[in-house]
């Protein structure tokens, strides 16, 4: 089973090699994020600006502006709100075609802890407009993400789990960057995740289950522009909501979903995920207990959004 | 070089610039009449492989004005080039204009980047000078900071980045007006000694009369000459905030931005015609 990153990075080396467009702007973080290895083999195009963030994204959306596609590279954090005026100066509100990729997010930054475990940078930067924000699942959605993320004339922010993940999706998937993706169709609630998030809500849909509860999960990877028609379907035919996501409650997938239904098809809306509080450093297993983010949190989000009908 | 017409030319950018800022009634003044002889320099003194007809030609030369307040000033030296039509100026700032206050690319013919929040623009740059070195086109790639700006960590990023490149193909111009929004810049965060400190971030520094067209031109000229050097150039413009308009130049503490009566539209431009 392959890390995230180096999937991330032996993709973007194919189309490196067959698009001269393609470049990669780092941080400091090459080594972090899977991206050293370019170096070498295109010296000219695999940049690195040091520990100057800021930097990073204005000189992208420089080298956008000259006809390159670049990536730019850090944690999540780093990537969204140490750079939130350089992206929606340089990089949105100039329109340059500029792809973001934030890895580590929320608690996935374990030991790294609370200075680098994002739990606002969905909020921060879903509020920029022109930006795209996709959050991948496994390898087989990461690997097609990069594909149309470049197919994609304009921002994209890539929040993309760095270490090793199973697959979810069969190799025969098509990812279609603005579908969300039923996993599991239901009735009686819609379960909305994202990220790492998607698995517990799996697990959460099993559990419902057995109690007779059919539930229907739904990975919402690309959260902004929000796929509106496949969210309300689903929360028309199931009446009450859960959203799940590795991330502030305030901001995230929860609020986008509580955005579009309130104005559109008010039904309850419960969300799971970090409950604005700081991060701190721990595994993830210690965390996704502590901040009520397992399974369990989800079936008892899932019956108290049925209650609520 | 003709001395006499970039003067004049510097003149009309500051006729226009007052004109438009003028019939608008407020607008940033003071940095821009500091900036109309090293804009008449660069677009009326030979030096940038531009054409108005095609402003997105491919291998042109490119212009940052990361001083994006400055943008009226830039206007009315595209507008005066040919890049789009004079009575377009006295558009600045109303409502669907193509002109806002600040610098934006996707509106106006001959603006190569957007700048407005302070420090970016000189990032920008950096990206397009790095840009040009990959599809080795031998454009060059100019850009001019504020003083007041300076003070931005990111220009200092960006200077880092420009001599780690060795982007000797980037011409970064410091308008050094001395003031910025809340006063003088000395008083505020002085830069202290911009020649050290631009010389020992790694570039190729001169400083010259910012009101000066020969010396301004000339300084150009030995920036191009420095391609190879492997080094980026910086030229210091000494230069006084308002320059041109009397009772402008008369306030240099307070006409960041300023407003404009009738009257004072009219002694400006009779100072200037």
């Amino acid at each position: 089973m392959k890390e995230m990153r180096a999937i991330f990075a032996s993709r973007l080396a194919e189309w490196m090699r067959k698009d001269e467009r393609i470049a990669v702007v780092d941080a400091d973080l090459a080594r972090a994020n899977g991206t050293m290895g370019l170096r070498e083999e295109f010296p000219e195009r695999a940049l690195d600006v040091g520990v100057a963030e800021q930097n990073m994204a204005s000189v992208a959306a420089g080298l956008a502006s000259y006809g390159f596609i670049p990536f730019i590279s850090s944690f999540t954090p780093f990537a969204s709100r140490r750079i939130c005026d350089q992206l929606a100066i340089s990089v949105c509100y100039a329109k340059q075609n500029v792809k973001i990729v934030g890895s580590d997010p929320g608690i996935s930054a374990e030991y790294n802890g609370g200075t680098h475990m994002s739990v606002e940078d969905i909020g921060v930067l879903r509020s920029l407009p022109n930006l795209m924000i996709f959050e991948p699942v496994d390898a087989i959605q990461l690997e097609q993400g990069v594909d149309a993320v470049i197919a994609h004339d304009g921002p994209v922010y890539i929040r993309m789990f760095r270490k090793a993940l199973e697959n979810l999706y069969p190799d025969d998937y098509k990812l279609d960057l603005f579908k969300a993706d039923c996993l599991k169709p239901g009735l009686d609630v819609a379960i909305f995740a994202s990220g790492i998030m998607v698995r517990e809500a799996l697990k959460a849909a099993d559990l419902l289950a057995a109690e007779g509860i059919n539930a229907e999960v739904i990975n919402v990877h690309t959260i902004k522009p929000l796929d509106e028609e496949t969210i309300l379907a689903s929360a028309k035919k199931c009446g009450c909501v859960v959203a799940a996501e590795n991330h502030n409650i305030i901001g995230g997938l929860g609020s986008a979903v509580a955005e579009l239904l309130s104005g559109t098809y008010p039904v309850p809306v419960k969300r799971v995920g970090i409950q604005d509080h700081f991060g701190e450093v721990a595994k993830m297993p210690y965390l996704m207990e502590k901040y009520k983010m397992t399974a369990g949190d989800i079936v008892a989000a899932a019956k108290a959004a049925i209650q609520a009908k | 070089m003709d001395k006499n017409n970039l003067e004049l030319k510097a003149k009309e950018i500051r006729y226009h610039t007052m004109d438009a800022i003028g019939t608008l009634g407020v607008g940033h003044i003071g940095g821009c009449l500091s900036v109309a002889d090293v804009l008449s320099v660069l677009y009326f003194g030979g030096h940038m492989n531009i054409d108005p007809k095609n402003p997105k030609m491919e291998g042109r030369d490119r212009f940052v004005m990361s001083k994006g307040h400055a943008g009226p000033a830039l206007y009315a030296t595209l507008a005066l080039k040919g890049f789009f039509p004079m009575d377009w100026l006295q558009t600045l700032n109303q409502p669907e204009t193509l002109l806002p206050s600040h610098c934006d690319m996707n509106r106006t013919p001959g603006v190569d980047m957007t700048a407005g929040s302070l420090g970016q623009g000189i990032s920008c740059a950096v990206g397009i000078a790095k840009g040009s070195k990959i599809k080795k086109d031998n454009a060059t790639i100019y850009c001019i900071i504020g003083d007041g700006e300076a003070q931005e960590g990111q220009v200092w990023e960006a200077s880092m980045a420009a001599a780690q490149f060795k982007l000797d193909n980037l011409v970064v111009f410091l308008d050094l007006n001395k003031y910025q929004i809340g006063g003088a810049v000395d008083e505020i965060m002085s830069l202290l000694d911009p020649v050290a400190k631009w010389e020992s971030f790694g570039f190729n520094v001169q400083k010259v009369d910012g009101h000066d067209v020969a010396a301004i031109s000339a300084a150009v000229d030995n920036a191009k000459k420095a391609k190879g050097s492997n080094k980026p150039s910086m030229i210091i413009l000494d230069t006084v905030k308002g320059k041109g308009v009397s009772f402008v130049e008369a306030t240099p503490a307070t006409n960041h931005n300023m407003n404009v009566s009738a009257e004072q539209k009219a002694q400006a431009l009779k100072e200037l015609a």
